[in-house]
């Protein structure tokens, strides 16, 4: 078999799966069985792309064997590979989670097949290397979330959705006008070929395009001061949707931030990298103040989901202040990279926690919770380890993420974004420690009497809910205490985006160009 | 003609944000078609207006004649985009009306239950 088919396989699993399942309607059986089972085979396929990109190098597919830069490219370099991977395992565990945890109700109405076309669209988006074909794959993602997210039509789901459409359709129209822009200068959409175009383009036109860009994946990313729908539209879906999107969507956002501002725009640094570095420092701040705020755990989780992007924009943001060759800016990048890792386990393994809580306990308002360390300890000490993981505290994941950015900052002599970096890590867990406090330490308030089903022998049926969340913390404890094999990956990542060429020239988009030689 | 079409594209974004700042649902909606309308006529003009030349090669020769002739990229990126922003609208249109059912309400000044 020919290596390259691995590349599509994550994009072609999950429409297929969507398709079985479409076919399936009425049976929600049938449905369940796909899920499971396409989102495990689209593991398996990512696991399988990461280890050979790893080890055989950057893999290009050519689609219908068009060249590039005529034909769209799927390409696979260690930062894509990365983040297929983050796919596959959220998409298994989310999956395995809303066995029992979504509505069947809703389930009637396309939850599965609506979940695979957001996987599709997700992995799609961290594959390809057309930079018109991001945008057709934001939009295929967008109109499953769009979807799941009103899955159930709540008030609540209404209103968030509204503002979650109207500022999605403004952040991609401007994406499409950046793309359009762009094709005019360059006059191509291969992003290798235009990477290759604007290298010593010194036209302010280009500094422009590249903060309509930056706007745009800003929004997505929900970076300072474009986050304001993530907060009012996140914590309404049901809580398998709400993890799901926490984990991954905002993350695509910063990923398209890591590949257009490592591979195109790298021609005024110290101008774009800057704005991000210090959009970052806002972002991170904004969000942790703003969850300290918040009494819904939910609303919590989702406002923190914020002040995290800090974090990634911030490593990416240094480049502008080392040399981009230099082993900082490899550090740097490699723990942005490891820290979107991090993020997206631990981030939805909370959302997942607060969804068991909210099955014992029937509410998401802290001021209601309460008790949850007497009756259910093997639950608290899940969230425990999550919640210190997210706050940044040894030996876990959050640790070492926050470490290698943080290090990164001081080899680049940026004092004030690392002095940022550590005080809203103090601050995380402030917020940490008082769900904490509310949910699981102190008793159930005296006006809400204790469910019955506390005391009741435990559940079989809530093994799907528990197996994702035991799966994931285990997952952030080893890539703290064990975390050594995946930094390399990262830092091997780093490697690739601080050079450029690699990629160029894997997609060797000026073979074909006989075309232009003839004008 | 580049520069006319630059104030149309212009006087549609201008338009477009206008009605999407209202605070009426229904017209957030025409705000956004306006919106995704002008994208698609700005990538237009931005890759270059050529008239009365089809990007044809006529048999036996290695170029299109006349020289230049249009470029087929852009009308096909467009293509595309009026078919994403097609499904997308009409997304939009069914969620305005459902949100008017279930909220009761079409001002957007009155839907911050969820804001933080």
């Amino acid at each position: 078999m020919n290596v390259e088919v691995l590349v599509v396989l994550p994009v072609l699993l999950p429409f297929l799966s969507a398709a079985l399942s479409l076919m399936t309607w009425r049976s929600q059986v049938a449905q369940r069985v796909i899920g499971v089972g396409g989102t495990a085979l689209l593991f398996v396929a990512s696991c399988v792309l990461l280890y050979t990109t790893y080890h055989e190098g950057i893999l290009v597919m050519e689609m219908s064997n068009w060249p590039a830069p005529f034909g769209i490219v799927l390409v696979s370099d260690l930062l894509s590979a990365i983040m297929v991977l983050m796919t596959g395992i959220m998409a298994f565990t989310v999956v395995i989670y809303s066995l029992s945890a979504t509505d069947p109700e809703y389930e009637k109405f396309g939850y599965y097949p609506l979940m695979h076309l957001l996987h599709g669209g997700v992995a799609g988006a961290f594959l390809t290397g057309d930079i018109f074909n991001l945008f057709v794959w934001f939009e295929v993602m967008l109109m499953a979330s769009f979807s799941l997210l009103i899955l159930g039509g709540s008030r609540g789901q209404m209103e968030g959705a509204i503002k979650y459409v109207t500022i999605n359709l403004v952040s991609s129209v401007i994406f499409l006008s950046a793309i359009g822009l762009l094709y005019g200068m360059t006059g191509t959409l291969n992003m290798a070929h235009i990477a290759v175009v604007l290298q010593g383009a010194e036209s302010p036109m280009v500094t422009v395009v590249a903060m309509m860009f930056m706007v745009s994946f800003g929004i997505k990313a929900g970076s300072f001061p474009l986050f304001f729908w993530l907060p009012a539209s996140y914590h309404t879906p049901p809580i398998a949707v709400s993890a799901l999107f926490a984990g991954l969507l905002t993350k695509v956002g910063a990923y398209a931030l890591f590949r257009m501002f490592t591979l195109m725009f790298m021609d005024d640094v110290q101008f774009t990298h800057n704005i991000i570095l210090w959009a970052g420092v806002l972002t991170m701040v904004t969000g942790v103040l703003g969850a300290a705020a918040q009494f819904e755990f939910r609303r919590i989780l989702s406002i923190h989901i914020i002040s995290q992007i800090g974090y990634m924009l911030m490593a990416l943001g240094l480049l502008a202040h080392t040399d981009i060759r230099s082993e900082v800016a490899v550090l740097a990048l490699a723990g942005g990279i490891f820290y979107i890792v991090h993020n997206i386990v631990v981030k939805t393994n909370l959302f997942l926690v607060s969804g068991v809580v909210n099955q014992l306990l029937g509410s998401y308002e802290l001021k209601k919770l309460g008790g949850l360390y007497r009756h259910k300890p093997f639950l608290s000490l899940l969230f425990f380890v999550s919640a210190l993981s997210l706050a940044g505290l040894p030996p876990l994941s959050g640790f070492f993420a926050k470490f290698a950015v943080i290090r990164a900052g001081l080899e680049a002599y940026q004092w004030v974004p690392v002095f940022f970096g550590l005080l809203v890590g103090a601050l995380t867990l402030y917020s940490m420690v008082k769900i904490w406090m509310y949910v699981f330490w102190r008793p159930l308030p005296e006006d809400h009497p204790m469910p019955e089903r506390l005391n009741g022998k435990w559940d079989p049926k809530t093994i799907w809910m528990y197996a994702p969340i035991i799966v994931l913390t285990i997952a952030t404890i080893l890539l703290g205490v064990y975390g050594e094999p995946a930094f390399q990956v990262c830092l091997a990542a780093g490697e690739q985006l601080v050079d450029p060429s690699q990629y160029i020239e894997a997609v060797n988009p000026m073979d074909h160009m006989w075309l232009g030689e003839g004008e | 003609m580049e520069p006319l079409m630059a104030y149309v594209v212009g006087g549609l974004f201008a338009a477009s944000i206008y009605m999407i700042l209202r605070r009426s649902i229904v017209k957030l909606v025409i705000g956004l078609i306006l919106l995704s309308n002008a994208a698609n006529l700005l990538i237009f003009t931005a890759s270059g207006l050529t008239r009365g030349a089809p990007p044809l090669i006529p048999e036996g020769a290695q170029f299109p004649d006349p020289m230049p002739a249009a470029d087929p990229l852009p009308q096909a990126l467009i293509l595309t985009a009026i078919v994403i922003a097609f499904g997308v609208l009409a997304f939009a249109v069914v969620l305005i009306n459902r949100a008017y059912e279930i909220l009761g309400v079409d001002d957007l000044d009155l839907m911050k239950e969820t804001d933080a």
